[in-house]
């Protein structure tokens, strides 16, 4: 295979190269088009076949139509509230690990990292059905607030491990050249370590939101009037009409899709060190 | 592994803050603790506990329904057929995105789009292109292939069920391994495929003697990921077939919001979680390297 630079045999491995990277980009781009189409569609485009490939007759009718069918409103802003909060706590929470994690060599620090990691091998469907009995003594199933916690303790571990990769690649030498220039570790941290790691920050923040606006299924066993846009959806799902589908598959698919290109420089940042 | 100079500053940093890194790490072990550990005890003692007596009655009536067994089945076979596709397909595409491939960054870019898309939104979509008035037939109908709508979600085909849920995965969640797959390449230095080249090793040959050991690692964290994901395989399930197939989480899901029997639901997630973590088990096990190979 190892032919001359130019060589027929170079030449045709080459083609064969590009040729399979633009196959799989049309597996990848093709449904994702199609579904846009279809969620652009008018009303009897949705129902018309064949189908039309281009986007020559564009409309908002379906979108509309999703958007005041049932409880889709009520439910898509719910789902914002939710992934906020579920931002917010586990941030929170989760940054200070992620923090320690980097930067000291503690005893259990190991334990700890392996632990974080193993809490993805159970998954959340064991987790959401003992909460839903829990929530429900509390007094706070069906909120959002009920919705956030079980999202949080999802979201918790890839804090935690994702932050942790940012502030190692924080060099420890400026906190400490701050240090020795009078600041308090605190100040040190606000002021150097803080500015140099939000990018990766911000990017582990948007990939929380999108792991809370995804997730379903406590979403929906957690909820039961009060739901969550997928929870909505998936409820409705059993005889809905087709532009439902279409607007549905669309709403809940375009947000990841925009997050993951704007993120993508952070990717391997932030996945760094937790696949080593 | 760590230069003296870091040992050095590691031990004196150590010595500066003992208490800190303890504070800092206690909120989030306090709310695993609360919000994970206890309620996954709860679990154990939903499908375990009746009372104050242990039980198996759960298991009874979950082994003795009538969707259990399609349900274990369909999620066996989603697991065997996903996980290894998906491993040829991402390595395939890392590959090319490792290679010296002009534009690599925009098919990165695209191949990376499905990562954070959710199984409910991958099920919509293939339903939207699968559907007998959709988007498949269309295509077929105008390269001439076809001259009326094929049904292809048909409820009576399980091996289309299978093969359509199948391709949502693919689509989807194939970009995760590759992720993986691409971060573990990019620490193969280049030497070692170009030594192998001057000695005459082809392609296939530098793969599977170079890269694919060397990938190791990637390899058993991707694939503990993938197969404790693919066994709680749900929505895209329900999204494609209805309820013509189901699977170990959506009867899970059925049960508790359907049936409201949080005892049967535990007990079928207990059995998702003991599937997870024999599989687990088994990959570490199987693909474990000797202590002497560790040296990164």
């Amino acid at each position: 295979m190892s032919g001359e630079r130019g060589s027929p045999v170079v030449w045709l491995s080459r083609f064969g190269m590009y040729a399979t990277a633009v196959l799989v980009s049309l597996f990848v781009l093709a449904p994702i088009y199609l579904m846009t189409l279809a969620a652009f569609s008018s009303q009897e485009d949705v129902y018309a076949y064949p189908k039309e490939l281009l986007p020559r007759n564009l409309s908002t009718e379906t979108m509309s139509f999703f958007i005041h069918f049932g409880g889709v409103l009520d439910a898509l802003q719910r789902s914002v509230v939710v992934a906020l909060i579920t931002l917010v706590l586990s941030l929170a929470i989760g940054t200070p690990a992620g923090y320690a994690l980097a930067r000291f060599a503690f005893r259990g620090a190991d334990t700890l990292r392996l632990s974080v990691v193993a809490t993805r091998a159970f998954p959340i469907v064991i987790l959401s059905i003992p909460l839903a009995v829990i929530f429900i003594s509390w007094g706070i199933d069906d909120t959002a607030f009920g919705v956030s916690i079980a999202h949080t303790a999802l979201a918790l571990p890839f804090v935690v491990l994702t932050t942790s990769s940012v502030f190692a690649g924080v060099s420890p030498e400026l906190e400490e050249a701050a240090m020795t220039l009078g600041c308090s570790r605190l100040k040190a941290f606000v002021k150097v370590a803080l500015p140099l790691a939000l990018p990766g920050l911000a990017a582990s923040a948007i990939f929380v939101f999108i792991v809370s606006w995804n997730e379903v299924f406590a979403a929906s066993l957690l909820t039961l009037r009060h739901r969550t846009l997928p929870a909505e959806v998936l409820s409705l799902l059993e005889g809905a009409p087709v532009n439902f589908r279409f607007a549905g598959g669309f709403f809940l698919m375009a947000p990841s899709v925009i997050v993951i290109l704007i993120i993508r420089r952070y990717l391997f940042t932030m996945w760094g060190r937790v696949l080593k | 592994m760590t230069t003296v100079a870091q040992e050095v500053s590691v031990e004196r940093r150590r010595r500066q803050w003992e208490v800190l890194p303890y504070g800092l790490v206690l909120p989030t072990v306090a709310y695993l603790a609360l919000f994970f550990a206890w309620p996954m005890e709860q679990a154990f003692k939903l499908a375990f506990r009746d009372g104050g007596a242990w039980t198996i009655e759960p298991f009874r009536t979950m082994v003795n329904d009538a969707n259990f067994k399609d349900a274990f089945k369909f999620t066996m076979l989603l697991v065997v057929v996903i996980v290894p596709l998906q491993f040829v397909l991402a390595l395939g595409m890392a590959l090319l995105i490792n290679s010296k491939l002009h534009g690599r960054g925009v098919f990165l870019a695209i191949f990376i789009m499905p990562l954070a898309i959710s199984d409910l939104a991958a099920g919509l979509v293939w339903q939207s292109i699968l559907t007998e008035r959709g988007y498949l037939n269309t295509v077929l109908e105008h390269l001439g292939l076809i001259d009326q709508p094929y049904i292809w979600l048909d409820p009576t085909k399980p091996n289309q069920l299978l093969f359509a849920v199948v391709v949502a995965e693919l689509w989807r969640s194939t970009a995760f391994v590759m992720v993986i797959f691409l971060a573990g390449l990019q620490g193969i230095p280049h030497e070692y495929g170009e030594a192998a080249e001057v000695f005459g090793a082809g392609f296939f040959q530098r793969v599977r003697r170079i890269t694919l050991p060397m990938l190791k690692p990637s390899i058993q964290v991707a694939l503990l990921f993938r197969i404790i994901f693919a066994f709680e395989a749900f929505a895209v399930v329900l999204a494609i077939t209805g309820r013509a197939k189901t699977t170990l989480a959506t009867e899970a899901w059925k049960w508790q919001a359907e049936y409201f029997d949080s005892h049967v639901a535990a007990a079928y997630s207990a059995l998702i979680l003991v599937l997870s973590l024999v599989s687990a088990g088994l990959v570490v096990f199987l693909l474990r390297t000797p202590k002497e190979q560790m040296a990164r």
